[in-house]
């Protein structure tokens, strides 16, 4: 709980440093919990209105699901397991000051996300091309919905392991320090969980 | 901030650079600031800015509303202000005016901190804020018209542009969480050494539960105007019934942020009066612990009463009385934190000094407001007086003589400390008294026209109810009048006021222990905590 922090002097940079670097790395770690929990009622609302739904239209959740392609939807998600893999990875890599190894195990996993999208990518144009959009009804308003937050959060992850993989080739970080690669790879091990959920629910309908 | 020229050598009542955090000059000084006391500052401003916007709307509205048919604009034009009005109001100057603004400047030197935990997400949200402003403004090509609730199925289909509008009030939204999330890590982890729990302000403890409530609540908002943007561009259908949607269920999403958000509105103002009261009566502040837990049970008990926005809009009978017993609940920690500051003032020496006199109408105004929630909450009366101007001077009272005298509490309060300069007491008090007559004229009435059956929200009423909305414009003007002198004092005591020393209210909390205005680094050293900041000495003084 203590906020004693050397001091410095005045400015900009030096407001960077006004905690210590312990209490800096349990701030950082209590920030991306509360965040992953204002992530979890973001997504909330959307499943919220997934069980409402599925309730009131058991039918058409068993019959739509059925036009979703089952196995491409179980590829991505070894696809994203594999990614939540790779991040797990990097992070005990740089735990251990292993810098070109950490370097390597984020460049798979921005790789395997970039997989997903692409895998996504294909699933979304068949559905098109089979005329079914978001408005077609209440099953695909929610299949379009769910995958598409779920998407935008995998293209932020994306751009959040390119910055953090960018910082580690100019050094940043280091067997001591690595707090924002912990706090990326908690993120992404959120958006891997959220399509865990999401792919039964969707795919894997009665 | 390059160019201040504080240092470790700092005396502690600023003497060596009298102008503290407000040494560097210059745009850029203010627009890459990390320091929490610039953007509290940048915050107060803007959140002021849209107060007195939201004010001219409202002076219209009550102008309209003088006579009973169309007058001077026409009917359309008084949706739209109505509308603009609640949503400016709302989601630019209450929510964020006091955790912002306030909570920005107050939290870190309160609980002894050099700032808060994310400096540079703090500026962000920030300017997030003002892109939510931005987009705001740009939706008022095709200006909304749908009260700012934003009900559908009317907002799915008006062409008023509540697509624009609902994605800049996704970015406010996401301001606020990042503002919440930073605010709750400060307070868990930059405590100076010895501030325990226990040994926090009663403001902290507020700002505490307030972020609590912003950090939950808020993304269910920022889902639900997603969904409602969605509905317009691509017809996703959860609210139309056509689609076999259900615009219950917006209303069920809209009001689980919307009422707990209510409590983002009052808790920090409840947190301001619990400092001010103590401080006035010179007196340790009754029921520390009782008020510090009340907040977070107002925050708890706020999440699950959001139904009796919805008891006459389809809400099953047992739901109903559910929602209406937990409302009451919600009454027990707000009644407890009135009782002690009553008690907090007992046999006290009290002195009227425009910050007291601001927490005194705080407490007045906020228990009518209060209690006629009292009346709302029970599902009979509610029934009688629901959509009716009732439910408007209600809400007024909790939120303007709540709310409003509570951040005016705090600005008189702070004044000194933020800009180093002293206000003109002999200005403060006639605009107060202005304010309290004005404010009572204003919304008193209306709790009669509503208990009379006129209806809220139309542009038009039955004549007999005029005579009364002649006295509630009149009152309107008075109001004006009171802010207006207020601000004058504002700008006055920003340029020529005298200048304030460290403790102007011989007050015991951290702030008043260092400069005024305040060095960037708040404290040349940080402090080192002994005792609860309300040791204030014995019963008579």
């Amino acid at each position: 709980m203590s906020g004693q922090s050397t001091h410095h002097g005045p400015g900009a940079a030096g407001h960077e440093a006004h905690m210590d670097p312990a209490t800096a790395r349990e701030a950082a770690t209590l920030g991306i919990w509360t965040f992953l929990a204002t992530e979890v009622l973001l997504f909330g609302g959307l499943f919220t209105a997934y069980i409402i739904f599925r309730i009131k239209f058991p039918q058409m959740f068993y019959e739509d699901h059925l036009k979703l392609n089952r196995v491409l939807g179980a590829v991505n998600t070894v696809v994203l397991i594999g990614s939540s893999l790779t991040v797990a990875l990097g992070i005990a890599a740089i735990r251990k000051g292993r810098v070109g190894l950490l370097r390597l195990y984020l460049s798979l996993t921005i790789l395997l996300a970039g997989a997903f999208l692409g895998i996504k990518f294909v699933e979304y144009s068949e559905k098109f091309s089979h005329g079914l959009f978001p408005g077609t009804d209440i099953f695909f308003s929610l299949y379009f919905m769910l995958t598409g937050l779920h998407g935008i959060h995998v293209l932020a992850g994306m751009a959040a392991l390119g910055t953090v993989l960018f910082l580690a080739g100019r050094g940043k970080y280091s067997e001591s320090y690595h707090t924002p690669v912990e706090i990326t790879g908690l993120y992404w091990h959120f958006v891997d969980l959220v399509w865990i959920y999401l792919f039964p629910l969707l795919y894997l309908v009665g | 901030m390059k160019e201040t020229t504080l240092n470790g050598e700092q005396p502690p009542n600023g003497d060596a650079s009298p102008r503290g955090y407000l040494e560097a000059k210059g745009f850029w000084s203010w627009a890459y600031t990390l320091d929490h006391k610039r953007i509290g500052v940048m915050y107060l401003y803007t959140t002021l800015f849209f107060f007195l916007l939201g004010g001219v709307f409202a002076l219209l509205i009550r102008i309209k509303l003088m006579f009973p048919g169309q007058y001077i604009f026409t009917n359309q034009t008084y949706n739209v202000l109505f509308t603009m009005h609640g949503a400016l109001m709302i989601f630019l100057f209450i929510i964020p005016a006091i955790p912002s603004g306030l909570g920005n400047f107050f939290i870190p030197m309160h609980i002894g901190a050099r700032d808060v935990a994310f400096p540079r997400l703090n500026l962000l949200s920030y300017w997030v804020f003002v892109a939510g402003i931005v987009v705001i403004l740009f939706s008022l090509i095709r200006p909304m018209d749908t009260g700012w609730t934003f009900y559908t199925p009317y907002s799915a289909r008006t062409a008023a542009d509540v697509t624009t509008l609902s994605f800049g009030v996704f970015l406010i939204g996401m301001s606020s969480i990042l503002t919440g999330l930073n605010f709750l890590v400060t307070i868990h982890k930059l405590r100076a050494p010895g501030m325990t729990w226990h040994r926090m302000p009663l403001f902290i403890w507020s700002m505490y539960a307030t972020s609590i409530i912003q950090v939950l609540a808020t993304p269910v908002v920022g889902i639900t105007f997603l969904l409602l943007a969605m509905e317009r561009v691509l017809g996703v259908g959860f609210f139309d019934p056509a689609k076999g949607g259900d615009p219950i269920l917006f209303q069920h999403f809209f009001w689980f942020y919307s009422h707990p958000v209510v409590y983002v509105m009052i808790l920090p103002a409840m947190g301001i009066i619990s400092e001010i009261v103590p401080a006035f009566s010179r007196k340790p502040i009754f029921g520390y612990n009782a008020i510090a837990y009340s907040s977070v049970a107002i925050a708890v008990f706020g999440f699950f009463v959001w139904g009796h926005h919805m008891f006459v809009t389809g809400m099953s009978s047992t739901a109903a009385i559910i929602f209406s017993l937990l409302t009451y609940s919600v009454a027990i920690p707000t009644a407890i934190k009135v009782f002690n500051w009553i008690a907090t003032m007992y046999k006290g020496s009290i002195t009227f000094e425009s910050p007291m006199l601001y927490a005194l109408t705080f407490i007045f105004l906020f228990v009518v407001g209060g209690l006629t929630g009292m009346f709302l909450g029970a599902l009979g009366a509610d029934i009688h007086v629901h959509d009716t101007y009732f439910i408007v001077a209600h809400f007024h009272y909790t939120m303007v003589g709540g709310t409003v005298m509570g951040l005016l509490a705090g600005l008189h309060y702070w004044f000194p400390k933020m800009t180093g300069r002293m206000l003109s007491e002999k200005m403060a008090r006639p605009a107060w008294l202005l304010m309290f007559i004005g404010f009572n004229v204003t919304f008193f009435t209306q709790f009669i026209l509503g208990f009379e059956g006129m209806p809220r929200r139309y542009a038009e009423y039955p004549a007999q109810y005029q005579a009364l909305n002649i006295v509630s414009t009149v009152g309107s003007w008075i109001l004006a009048a009171g802010i207006l002198i207020m601000f004058a004092n504002f700008v006055h005591g920003l340029f020529r006021g005298p200048p304030a020393p460290p403790n102007p209210w011989k007050a015991l909390s951290l702030e008043w222990q260092t400069g005024s205005p305040p060095p960037t680094e708040n404290y040349p050293e940080i402090p080192t905590v002994t005792d609860w900041p309300y040791g204030y000495a014995g019963k008579q003084t």
